[in-house]
């Protein structure tokens, strides 16, 4: 029973005032429906297309060529390829915590943010599942080794191998979240079939609507599925990040072998994905005047959740620093002085700047409220996670056991070309959504305005 | 909205409330009367107005269980049949049946069970979907899926008379328009 109205709590409210259940859904709806496509959306879309052709270009050449065309050798055999691919899954996590996590705990102000999150989830988790799948070098040949179906060899899976967990953990993950932001979307589809004029649009949001009508009956059913599905993403988008720091941590590689993996890999995750929704929640408010629905005490609050992970993950980083030391093995340790001086020092030393001082400027609520401010560090904080797993993933490699196996790497152009590319496809996808979707969940937000009845005696996630 | 001939069948009755209490107080009145086939058409889900229709609790809960359970057996099984009858793979003398790291994929699918059976679960549950239904034969429904409030009275009810029923609508507080829907 949540007693105290939503409205009423200190600081910035959750929506602007005076906003009523039809003004919800003219603004949001209008984004997709009435508004013309503006300049600044074709210049966007524009570039972030461009930066897709980078990725053709780049998957042309390795299955022309083979994955030598990439920076990965032994000892180093892991990347770009693989730098990215978590970079990119720990973006995700934002959106599941967003829409699952907080939709159990009842924190009422994910409510105009979840949606447009969500789908941050699915683009970021296609740009990640592109770099496994081409480092096999061969994708249609591998299929056999990644998923268990009978094939003519007679081989299955290995699993004991957490490569295969990966595998079940991150294709779950996709499915689920897929699930979770389509079942979200049917009532506001069917808010747009009602409201959109053309026939022609009308039958496309009335195909994905599936005849939608506001029956309580169904709402009943519906809502008890949400809440299921929050229940079971719970688990599960904590599981995912586990799962990839199994990779490093059942391993034996110095730097990777360490149990306090899997909780910073998560904090790390929730860290990068907070900073990649402040990134996109900040034009996209300003360019469709959605500053109604996402106030200042979203942005403070998304804010404050990524300074809290940005301190669990600068704990992480010390308890790495103080394991190496502790367990007094010469490989750890030199590990460590490897890490902090040798060749891949800047690179250290500017994940500690980003990661570790950048967050903590995000005290002061000065700082915390200036969204130009807020934007840079959300940039930062990008940059930051995408050097913290270089440092971990090649700075383990490069020096692990015999000196006569040592190596230096470098990502190549193609390597660059690829992960400039699915940022390319990632912003692409993003445009295409906010220009055909409602970037606001239409009906959770009216669930929250003043006197709609929603909760007066509980309301979503309350079913039992 | 001038009545058809009244030897015309129809669907039911449509009434439109100006709010989410006056709808909620009007489905009290409704279930007090004794009409069960009675449905609230709302923006956005209401508990107060499923508690008023005297809705039963969802079964779904029960279906997802079960599907997540489901999802173990089968994920745990395909471990277990690969890993130690179809393909048994020595490495370095460990056990073929290596319950611990059979845990991560068994829970995986069974995530995926649960949440595909949640998903596909509520849509059979609501009979999506389902393209058409009589009510959007009524001209301001439309305002169903953005700011408006109905209830309606399917003419099945045993207790559903043409005229009588219109005038109880009628007279409820808080209605706006009661409307006939055509099948």
């Amino acid at each position: 029973m949540s007693s105290a109205n939503p409205m009423d709590l200190p600081g910035a409210p959750i929506m602007a005032p005076g906003q009523s259940l039809a003004t919800v859904t003219d603004k949001v709806s209008g984004v997709v429906l009435t508004k013309k496509t503006g300049l600044a959306w074709l210049g966007g879309f524009a570039i972030a297309f461009g930066l897709l052709q980078l990725m053709l270009l780049a998957v042309v050449k390795l299955l022309f060529v083979g994955i030598g065309v990439w920076g990965v050798t032994i000892p180093i055999g892991w990347g770009f390829d693989i730098i990215n691919f978590v970079w990119w899954i720990g973006i995700g996590h934002a959106g599941t915590l967003i829409s699952a996590i907080l939709l159990l705990m009842r924190q009422e102000w994910r409510m105009s943010i979840s949606r447009f999150a969500e789908a941050m989830t699915l683009f970021a988790v296609a740009c990640a599942a592109f770099y496994p799948v081409f480092h096999t070098g061969r994708p249609w040949v591998t299929a056999y080794w990644l998923f268990p179906y009978p094939n003519t060899m007679g081989l299955w899976p290995n699993f004991r191998s957490p490569l295969i967990w990966d595998v079940f953990a991150v294709s779950t993950y996709a499915a689920v979240s897929a699930l979770f932001w389509y079942v979200g979307l049917i009532p506001d589809l069917a808010t747009l079939r009602d409201k959109a004029e053309s026939r022609l649009l009308k039958i496309l949001y009335g195909m994905g609507a599936l005849g939608w009508r506001g029956s309580i009956r169904h709402w009943h059913n519906y809502e008890a599925a949400s809440l299921l599905l929050a229940g079971l993403a719970t688990p599960l988008v904590v599981s995912v990040h586990t799962v990839v720091s199994f990779d490093f941590a059942t391993s034996l590689i110095p730097g990777w072998h360490a149990t306090i993996f899997p909780p910073y890999f998560v904090a790390g995750a929730i860290y990068a994905g907070f900073a990649m929704v402040l990134t996109l929640a900040i034009p996209l408010r300003r360019y469709y005047h959605l500053q109604d629905f996402i106030t200042m005490r979203h942005l403070e609050n998304m804010a404050k959740v990524m300074m809290a992970t940005g301190l669990v993950v600068a704990y992480g980083y010390l308890m790495e620093a103080f394991m190496a030391w502790y367990s007094g093995n010469t490989y750890e340790m030199f590990m460590m002085k490897n890490r902090t001086t040798g060749p891949y020092a800047v690179m250290y030393w500017s994940l500690m700047l980003c990661n570790v001082v950048t967050p903590n400027l995000l005290w002061f609520k000065k700082l915390r409220t200036s969204i130009p401010f807020l934007f840079c560090v959300a940039l930062v904080v990008s940059v930051g996670m995408w050097l913290e797993r270089f440092v971990i993933i090649v700075t383990s490699l490069h020096r692990d056991f015999l000196p006569s196996s040592w190596g230096i790497y470098a990502g190549t152009r193609y390597d660059w070309a690829a992960f400039i590319g699915t940022i390319g496809l990632f912003l692409t996808l993003f445009f295409l959504f906010v220009r055909v979707l409602p970037a606001i969940s239409m009906f959770e937000v009216k669930t929250i305005l003043p006197g709609s009845g929603a909760h007066d005696s509980g309301g979503r996630g309350e079913e039992a | 909205m001038s009545d058809p001939a009244p030897t015309v069948a129809i669907y039911g009755l449509l009434a439109e409330f100006r709010g989410p209490h006056e709808i909620v107080a009007g489905a009290r009145l409704l279930t007090e009367k004794g009409y069960r086939k009675v449905d609230g058409y709302t923006p956005y889900p209401m508990e107060d107005l499923a508690e008023a229709l005297e809705l039963p609790r969802s079964v779904l809960p029960k279906l997802v269980l079960g599907g997540g359970i489901l999802g173990c057996l089968l994920g745990y099984s395909l471990e277990y049949w690969a890993s130690v009858i179809a393909f048994p793979l020595n490495v370095g003398g460990r056990p073929l049946h290596s319950w611990p790291a059979f845990i991560v994929p068994a829970f995986e699918t069974t995530i995926l069970f649960a949440a595909g059976t949640a998903v596909v679960g509520m849509l059979a549950l609501n009979g999506l979907p389902h393209p058409y239904h009589p009510v959007f034969n009524v001209a301001s429904f439309a305002k169903a899926s953005r700011d408006g409030f109905f209830l309606g009275v399917e003419a099945s009810d045993p207790k559903f008379d043409r005229a009588e029923t219109r005038g109880f609508l009628e007279s409820l507080p808080g209605v706006v328009q009661v409307s006939e829907i055509e099948p």
